[in-house]
C-alpha cells in the first residue's frame, strides 16, 4: 500500500477499503485466538478454503480468520455475518454442511449453542446468555476483524481517533483522559490522564511510553487476546498518548510465552509504519514516532513497571524503590509512561466517543468496562468484557452459568497471585477498585478463577505461595525468605503436620512480608493467605485439627478406595494403575492396597461406574 | 573463528547492546547458552560475566544444558491448577523418570512446566513441540508420550 501523508489521505483510503470490505454479501469469520487454534480451527479455515472455491462462491463469500470471539468453552467458533449465527464446536467435516444450508438460507441446528437452562437451541450470538451481558469496547473489533490486517481495522473505523487526536493539542487529549476516568487497566488503577501528565511536564529533550504486555498471572489471557486479537487498537492508542506526552519512541513488552500475539503485534508495527502511520512526520502532522517489539524471557516481576524497565535495557530485573516513578525516571533514566495494553486500548474508542460517553459507563469511581478471563470450575469459560459495577454473582452465574456438573461455587479468585479469594456470600459485591481492595483481594489484571466444593482452599493458598516464592526476585529479604516460609507452613498443613500455632505463625509473618517488602510482588503475596484465613479458616483447622483436607484434594490427606456396591470388575483401573496397586479378579469387586496406592487418581478417571471414592 | 563466536557477532550486530534478545537468539540457535557464548558476549559487549549470568539465570527460558528433541511444557496456571494439572505433571514424571526441568539421558525428552499458557478454557493444557493439547488427563498424555517413543524407535 502507497505511504498516507495527510488526513485527507487517510479517509480517501478508508472510503476505499470500506467498498472493498462490504463488497462481498456474506462473511464468515473462524476464530483463530489460541484457544480455537489448539482445537483444530485452522483446520476448519482450511476447509472452508477448499470448499468456498469448489462451490464457486469466492465472489460472495468472505472468509476471515479473527482473533479470540471470548467463548472459548465452545471452540472452535464460527460467526455468519450480517445475520451473526453462532455455530460452536465445530469441526473440518461440518464445514460442507454449513455451505450448503447457508446457500439455501437454512441454519445447521446441531451445531448452534443450547441454554443450558432452558434446552433452546440459539441462533445469534447477541441472543447467547454468555453475550449478552457483556459490554464491549476493547474487544469489540475482535471478532469482526483480521487481525492481520491493517485494512480491516481502517474499513471498520480505525485510525478515526488518531486524525481527530492530532489535529487536538496535546494538553486537550490530556484533559479528555482525565476527565473520562480512565484508570489503569494492569490492575493498580493509577489514574490513566494523570500519568500521562505527569510525564508531559517533566523536562528533558527524550521522552518514552511503554506498553505493558508481560501477562505474567496464571489464569489471565485478557492482555494476549486484545494483542493477538486487534493489536493496531494498541497502536492506535500508544501514537495518540506519545503524541500528547511528547514521546517519540515506544516500546510494547510482549511475554515469549504468547507467540501468536509477538507475532500479531510485529506484524501491525510493520504496516503501520509502512503506511505512514508509524515512523517520520505522521499524517503530516510534524509529529514522529516509532514502536520496537520486545519479547520477554519468562519471569513473573517483570510485569512490575521498574523491573520491567531493566529488562528492556539488559539488566537483572529486580525491582526498585520508587520514587522517582517511571515517569520521572524511566527508560534509560528518562521520564517513561508505561501502561497496561488494555489501557492503551481504551484511548481511541476515548479520544473518538468522548469523555463524557466513557465516564458514562461504570460506577462512580471506575469508569469504562473491565476485561475479564472467567475460568477455572466455571461452565462458560472465556474471555468477558463487562461495565464496571456489576456484581460478582451476575459475572459468575448469568455470564459464566456457575460451576459444571451441578457443584457448587465456593469462591473466586480475583487478581491474580496478588488478589484474594471471595466467598459466595460476597458476591453480591459491585466489581470496582475500591470494593475489592475493601474485601481484601484486588482489580488486578483481570483473571477469575471460580472454585467450587472440590476445590481446598489451603492447596489454592499453596499453590499461590508456590508460584510467588519461585518468581520472588531475591532482593529483599522479607519477600525472598518469607514466601519460602509462607509456602513450608502451608506445605505442613496440607499435609496434617502443622499446629494451631503455625497458623498465628503464618498470619504473623504473612503480615510482616506485607508491610516489609519493595514492590508490589512482595506487598500483595501474602494476600490469598490472608484471605483464605479470613473466610476459609474452618478449612485449615479441619486440616490440623481433624487431618482432613474437606474438599479432597490433599494428597496426604486422602485415601482411595473402590465401592464394591458399584465396581463391576471390570477390570480398568487395574490395568490402568501406574503402580499395580490394585487387585481383583475380572467380574468381581477390586480394591486398593492403600501402602501401594500414590494417590494418582487414574483409576478414578478411567471407572465407568463412580466406584472409586476419595475420602 | 568458532561457529559460536561467529553466531554470536551476528546476534550482536542485529539487536546492539539490548542483552535479552541477544540470549534469545543464542538459545534458539543452540537450544540452550553454551558458556563460551556468555563469555564471548560479555567480552563484546565489554560488561562483566557474572551480570550476563545473572541475566541469563533469572529467566525461565534459558538453560545451560541441551534441551531434549522433544519439549513437554506442562501448564500450571491457575485454571489448569484447579482441574488437574499437577496430576499430569506427576505422571509424565514417573513415565519418562525425570523431574520438571529436566531432560532424558537418551536426550529425546525435556520435561517443562509453565505458569499459564493463557488457554484457560481448554485446562490441563500441555504442549508438546508447540502442538497445543487440550482436556488432558494423565492417561491421554502418557498415551501420546508412548506413541513418541515408538515412533522414534522405527525413526
Amino acid at each position: 500500500m502507497r505511504r498516507i501523508t495527510s488526513i485527507a489521505d487517510l479517509e480517501a483510503l478508508r472510503r476505499k477499503l470500506q467498498e472493498k470490505y462490504r463488497a462481498k454479501k456474506l462473511r464468515i469469520i473462524v476464530c483463530g485466538g489460541t484457544g480455537c487454534r489448539s482445537n483444530r480451527s485452522m483446520e476448519v479455515v482450511e476447509a472452508f478454503k477448499k470448499e468456498i472455491k469448489s462451490l464457486g462462491l469466492e465472489n460472495k463469500i468472505d472468509l476471515k480468520v479473527s482473533g479470540c470471539h471470548g467463548f472459548c468453552e465452545r471452540g472452535p467458533i464460527v460467526v455468519i455475518h450480517p445475520e451473526q449465527i453462532f455455530y460452536q464446536r465445530v469441526k473440518p467435516e461440518d464445514v460442507p454442511e454449513i455451505l450448503e444450508r447457508l446457500t439455501r438460507g437454512e441454519v445447521v441446528d446441531r451445531l448452534l449453542y443450547e441454554d443450558p437452562n432452558t434446552g433452546r437451541k440459539i441462533k445469534h450470538v447477541y441472543e447467547i446468555p454468555f453475550y449478552a451481558k457483556q459490554k464491549r469496547i476493547v474487544l469489540s473489533k475482535n471478532g469482526l476483524i483480521d487481525p492481520t490486517s491493517i485494512e480491516d481495522y481502517i474499513a471498520t473505523g480505525g485510525y478515526k481517533a488518531l486524525a481527530k487526536a492530532l489535529q487536538m493539542k496535546p494538553e486537550e487529549i490530556i484533559e479528555e483522559i482525565k476527565r473520562s476516568g480512565l484508570r489503569g487497566r494492569g490492575g493498580a488503577g493509577f489514574p490513566t490522564g494523570k500519568k500521562w501528565e505527569i510525564t508531559r511536564m517533566q523536562k528533558s529533550d527524550v521522552k518514552y511510553i511503554v506498553c505493558n504486555c508481560d501477562e505474567g498471572d496464571p489464569g489471565a489471557y485478557m492482555d494476549r487476546s486484545v494483542l493477538e486479537g486487534n493489536p493496531h487498537s494498541v497502536i492506535e492508542g500508544m501514537i495518540i498518548g506519545a503524541y500528547a506526552i511528547g514521546a517519540n519512541k515506544g516500546w510494547i513488552y510482549v511475554r515469549y510465552e504468547y507467540p501468536l500475539a509477538v507475532k500479531h503485534a510485529t506484524l501491525a508495527v510493520h504496516q503501520a509504519r509502512e503506511l505512514g502511520l508509524l515512523g517520520e512526520n505522521i499524517l503530516g502532522s510534524g509529529f514522529s514516532f516509532d514502536i520496537e517489539i520486545v519479547k520477554g524471557a519468562g519471569a513473573f516481576v517483570c510485569g512490575e513497571e521498574t523491573a520491567l524497565l531493566q529488562s528492556i535495557e539488559g539488566k537483572r530485573p529486580s525491582p526498585r524503590q520508587r520514587p522517582p516513578y517511571p515517569a520521572e525516571k524511566g527508560l534509560f533514566g528518562k521520564p517513561t509512561c508505561i501502561n497496561n495494553v488494555k489501557t492503551w486500548a481504551n484511548v481511541p474508542y476515548i479520544i473518538e466517543r468522548g469523555a463524557d460517553w466513557f465516564s458514562s459507563i461504570g460506577t462512580k469511581t471506575s469508569k469504562g468496562t473491565k476485561v475479564f478471563s472467567l475460568v477455572g470450575k466455571v461452565k462458560n469459560s472465556g474471555l468477558v468484557e463487562v461495565p464496571m459495577g456489576i456484581t460478582i454473582r451476575e459475572l459468575v452465574y448469568d455470564i459464566g452459568g456457575g460451576a459444571p456438573d451441578g457443584k457448587k461455587v465456593k469462591a473466586v479468585q480475583i487478581g491474580g497471585p496478588s488478589g484474594g479469594c471471595i466467598p459466595e456470600e460476597l458476591f453480591d459485591l459491585p466489581i470496582d477498585y475500591e470494593s475489592l481492595t475493601e474485601v481484601g483481594s484486588m482489580m488486578g489484571s483481570g483473571g477469575v478463577i471460580v472454585m467450587d466444593e472440590n476445590t481446598c482452599m489451603v492447596d489454592t493458598a499453596k499453590y499461590f505461595m508456590k508460584f510467588l516464592k519461585d518468581e520472588s526476585c531475591g532482593k529483599c529479604v522479607s519477600c525472598r525468605e518469607g514466601t519460602q516460609r509462607m509456602y513450608e507452613i502451608l506445605s505442613d498443613i496440607t499435609e496434617g503436620k502443622a499446629s494451631e500455632e503455625d497458623l498465628q505463625l503464618l498470619e504473623e509473618l504473612a503480615n510482616v512480608v506485607k508491610d516489609a517488602s519493595l514492590c508490589g510482588l512482595g506487598q500483595t503475596a501474602p494476600n490469598p493467605v490472608l484471605t483464605t484465613l479470613r473466610y476459609f479458616r474452618e478449612e485449615y483447622l479441619a486440616h490440623i485439627r481433624e487431618k482432613r483436607c474437606p474438599a479432597g484434594v490433599c494428597k496426604a490427606l486422602i485415601k482411595y478406595t473402590i465401592d464394591p456396591e458399584k465396581c463391576t470388575g471390570c477390570d480398568a483401573c487395574r490395568i490402568n494403575c501406574p503402580v499395580g496397586a490394585i487387585t481383583g479378579k475380572p467380574k468381581e469387586p477390586h480394591s486398593i492396597i492403600q501402602e501401594k496406592c500414590i494417590k494418582c487418581g487414574i483409576c478414578r478417571d478411567v471407572c465407568k461406574f463412580g466406584a472409586v471414592i476419595v475420602s | 573463528m568458532t561457529d559460536i563466536s561467529e553466531f554470536v557477532d551476528k546476534c550482536i550486530e542485529k539487536h546492539g547492546k539490548f542483552l535479552v534478545p541477544i540470549l534469545q537468539d543464542i538459545q534458539e540457535r543452540f537450544n540452550y547458552l553454551p558458556e563460551e557464548a556468555l563469555r564471548e558476549v560479555a567480552n563484546r559487549l565489554k560488561i562483566p560475566l557474572v551480570d550476563v549470568y545473572g541475566v541469563a539465570t533469572f529467566y525461565k527460558s534459558f538453560s545451560f544444558v541441551p534441551k531434549g528433541r522433544h519439549v513437554i511444557t506442562v501448564c500450571l496456571g491457575t485454571a489448569c491448577h484447579v482441574r488437574g494439572g499437577r496430576r499430569i505433571v506427576d505422571a509424565i514424571s514417573r513415565e519418562l523418570k525425570i523431574n520438571p526441568g529436566e531432560t532424558t539421558p537418551d536426550l529425546n525428552f525435556t520435561l517443562e512446566t509453565v505458569y499459564c499458557l493463557g488457554c484457560c478454557a481448554l485446562g490441563p493444557v500441555v504442549v508438546i513441540d508447540g502442538k497445543y493439547w487440550g482436556h488432558m488427563t494423565p492417561n491421554k498424555v502418557l498415551s501420546i508420550i508412548r506413541r513418541m517413543r515408538e515412533e522414534a524407535k522405527q525413526a
